[in-house]
């Protein structure tokens, strides 16, 4: 299949253009068909290099399809046309056409087959990413995202730092499978992992999406970090460091999400700990593992869309996030209460949602590589995602206490997309087999093995056992939490703030200094002068005098 | 599955919210989590690491992870908690 005509991601940035340039009924037919021809495009690229070019004397590869590649660019691809039509009544022009570019910037990214391509699109994302931080709109939605943007600019150059090491000492920008082990790969490894929210600086992520719109951060959750996750299936599988990053985000993910109030910043903090688990299983790096992370990915996209739009319909009909102020909202918003719940089951991993048939596959790639420690984190963080997740979410946000509020429920067409994603969540948990076709590797493993489906169940519903029982120490506090973030948000502020001071100190000094010397010009012009005491000639005899004294002196230091 | 939080003639009257509602809820809750270990004596859970097929490990676990995580969350708390306008200027 040489014949492409099209990328598909220049496809979908195409239709981001039209998305600003038309209006009405045109306008939404743009934002229906550019995701569909697509998706149309994804399915007609074939397996290998199907696309070649040259940029600045490098040959690249702008399309490259296998599997996996497909999978990813699938996802994106409906990620905006679900996120289309649940924001296209609500969002503003631009947010809508920053989000249809964004997407587009994922699929690239999905189908690069070289490095330079991987990059072009990765600054896409980080580009129309940042602007729709700042769709949100107010003084903390431009701060958040200006902090949002430096950090992916960061990220962009130390990416750009490692490609150019690997380009200079291989010859090659062909993105093949490597390992950790030089200062090149290294970087491209940072570089990626700032864009997973991997530590140390997971709290970009806490920081950005709840700052966006309510129907922004539906697109924010979907694209940055999966494109992450597949950048590093394709070039680290089997890196074993990943395995203890991954685990590190999946149980900072849940302590944090268990300490906040804000209702968004909960759902953030669950896709660092949801992208743990698939960088966890990149990291194991087995066929199943690969699979688990790709087909995780997959399934998280939809969920974790389907609970920011739950989370947006309830800000926007009552513009509020914070679980203090919320609750009982079950009362008049049925559809969104459901599609909340089933969000949240299927992130916690409950049998018969998408999560639970995805998430299995990551365990068993753990249990079948006999790493037990691992294996037994993650049976407890799949505990602590109901905890943090699973119940915490709906429970605060739509039961607790009656807040007073009798908001409307959600718009028809934020309702049919919430219906869509509760469908596809359901869905690949009931028939999980056509889903598995459309993974990179062939799997031959029974998610619903009695035994495996009970001790989910006993898993999870004595988490849910916990979470009641301990509900009075779950009281929502109006308080965020310290992250990383303080050392650039308060000590690089203060250490800035103090060396400017101390520069403005040093220059302020040195004028006076420039003062009192300008000051002492007259004087000085006097004793330099014929007249003054260092500009007046001497008397002959005087000068023969003193030269006589010093070479005096000269002589008797020489013999001494 | 309701608690008390959940205050009565406030305007509520919901029956999800009534306090017979809840109790049922509990109840049935309970059934339910007691029913999930005892089937295991009936169906195998197959274990990988000799520990996890104990009888009502599953349970055990979840339960004792969950209690550990509230607790360390709770500490890191003390610690790490700050009033919401921390960061404004």
């Amino acid at each position: 299949m040489t014949e492409l005509v099209l990328p598909p991601a220049l496809i979908l940035l195409a239709g981001a253009a039209l998305v600003a340039l038309t209006r009405g009924p045109l306008r939404n037919l743009v934002l229906l068909v550019s995701p569909l021809l697509t998706l149309w495009a994804i399915w007609q690229v074939g397996d290998g290099v199907v696309m070649t070019g040259s940029f600045l004397g490098y040959d690249i590869e702008p399309v490259e399809g296998s599997a996996v590649r497909r999978l990813f660019a699938t996802v994106f691809a409906l990620m905006a046309l679900v996120g289309g039509l649940f924001a296209y009544r609500q969002a503003r022009v631009y947010e809508l056409a920053c989000a249809y570019a964004y997407a587009a910037g994922a699929v690239g990214v999905a189908f690069a087959g070289d490095l330079i391509t991987l990059f072009l699109y990765w600054e896409l994302m980080a580009i129309f990413s940042t602007a729709l931080v700042w769709c949100g709109g107010g003084p903390e939605a431009r701060a958040a995202g200006i902090r949002y943007a430096i950090m992916h600019l960061l990220g962009g150059v130390i990416l750009k730092v490692g490609i150019e090491g690997i380009v200079v000492h291989t010859g090659s920008v062909d993105i093949t499978p490597m390992l950790a082990g030089n200062f090149d790969s290294w970087m491209v490894l940072i570089g990626i992992l700032i864009n997973a929210a991997a530590p140390p600086v997971s709290a970009w992520l806490a920081d950005a999406y709840p700052a966006s719109s309510p129907t922004g951060s539906v697109f924010l959750s979907a694209f940055t970090t999966k494109s992450a996750v597949l950048a590093l299936i394709l070039l680290f599988p089997g890196e074993s460091v990943l395995i203890w990053i991954g685990l590190y985000m999946i149980f900072y993910g849940i302590i944090y999400a268990l300490l906040e109030n804000d209702a968004r910043r909960i759902l953030a903090y669950s896709v660092v700990n949801q992208v743990g688990f698939m960088v966890c299983a990149v990291g194991i790096g087995t066929e199943t593992a690969l699979n688990g992370a790709a087909a995780h990915a997959f399934a998280h996209i939809f969920y974790k869309a389907l609970l920011f739009m739950s989370a947006g319909v309830v800000i926007y009909r009552t513009g509020k996030t914070r679980c203090s102020d919320l609750g009982g909202l079950f009362r008049t918003m049925p559809v969104t209460t459901v599609c909340g719940i089933i969000g949240a089951l299927a992130i916690s991993s409950f049998p018969f949602t998408s999560g639970f048939t995805t998430k299995t596959l990551i365990s068993v790639a753990a249990e079948t590589e006999g790493l037990a420690l691992v294996y037994f984190l993650l049976m407890a963080a799949s505990a602590g995602v109901f905890l943090h997740a699973g119940i915490k979410f709906p429970w605060f946000v739509f039961f607790q206490k009656d807040s007073g509020m009798r908001p409307k429920d959600a718009p028809w067409n934020m309702a049919a997309a919430m219906v869509i994603c509760a469908g596809v969540c359901i869905g690949i948990g009931v028939f999980p087999e056509p889903f598995w076709a459309l993974l990179p590797y062939p799997v031959s493993y029974d998610a619903y093995a009695p035994g495996k489906v009970l001790f989910y169940l006993q898993l999870l519903l004595f988490s849910g056992l916990a979470f009641f029982l301990l509900l009075p120490w779950m009281r929502r506090t109006l308080t965020l939490t310290l992250d990383t973030d303080w050392l650039w948000r308060v000590a690089g502020a203060k250490t800035a703030a103090g060396v400017f001071r101390l520069g403005a100190l040093v220059v302020l000094r040195l004028a006076i200094a420039g003062e009192f010397l300008r000051s002492r010009i007259p004087a000085l012009t006097a004793m330099l002068s014929s007249t003054g005491s260092l500009g007046s000639t001497w008397q002959i005899g005087t000068t023969a005098l003193w030269i006589v004294i010093l070479l005096t002196g000269y002589v008797a230091l020489y013999f001494l | 599955m309701h608690d008390a939080d959940d205050k009565p003639g406030n305007g509520s009257d919901h029956w999800l919210t009534r306090p017979g509602t809840i109790r049922k809820l509990w109840i049935g809750f309970v059934v339910v989590l007691a029913s999930t270990v005892l089937l295991q004596s009936v169906i195998k859970i197959k274990g990988y690491f000799g520990i996890d097929s104990l009888f009502g490990f599953g349970a055990i676990y979840g339960f004792g992870c969950c209690v550990l995580m509230v607790i360390s969350a709770k500490a890191l708390g003390v610690l790490l908690k700050r009033p919401e306008d921390y960061f404004d200027d």
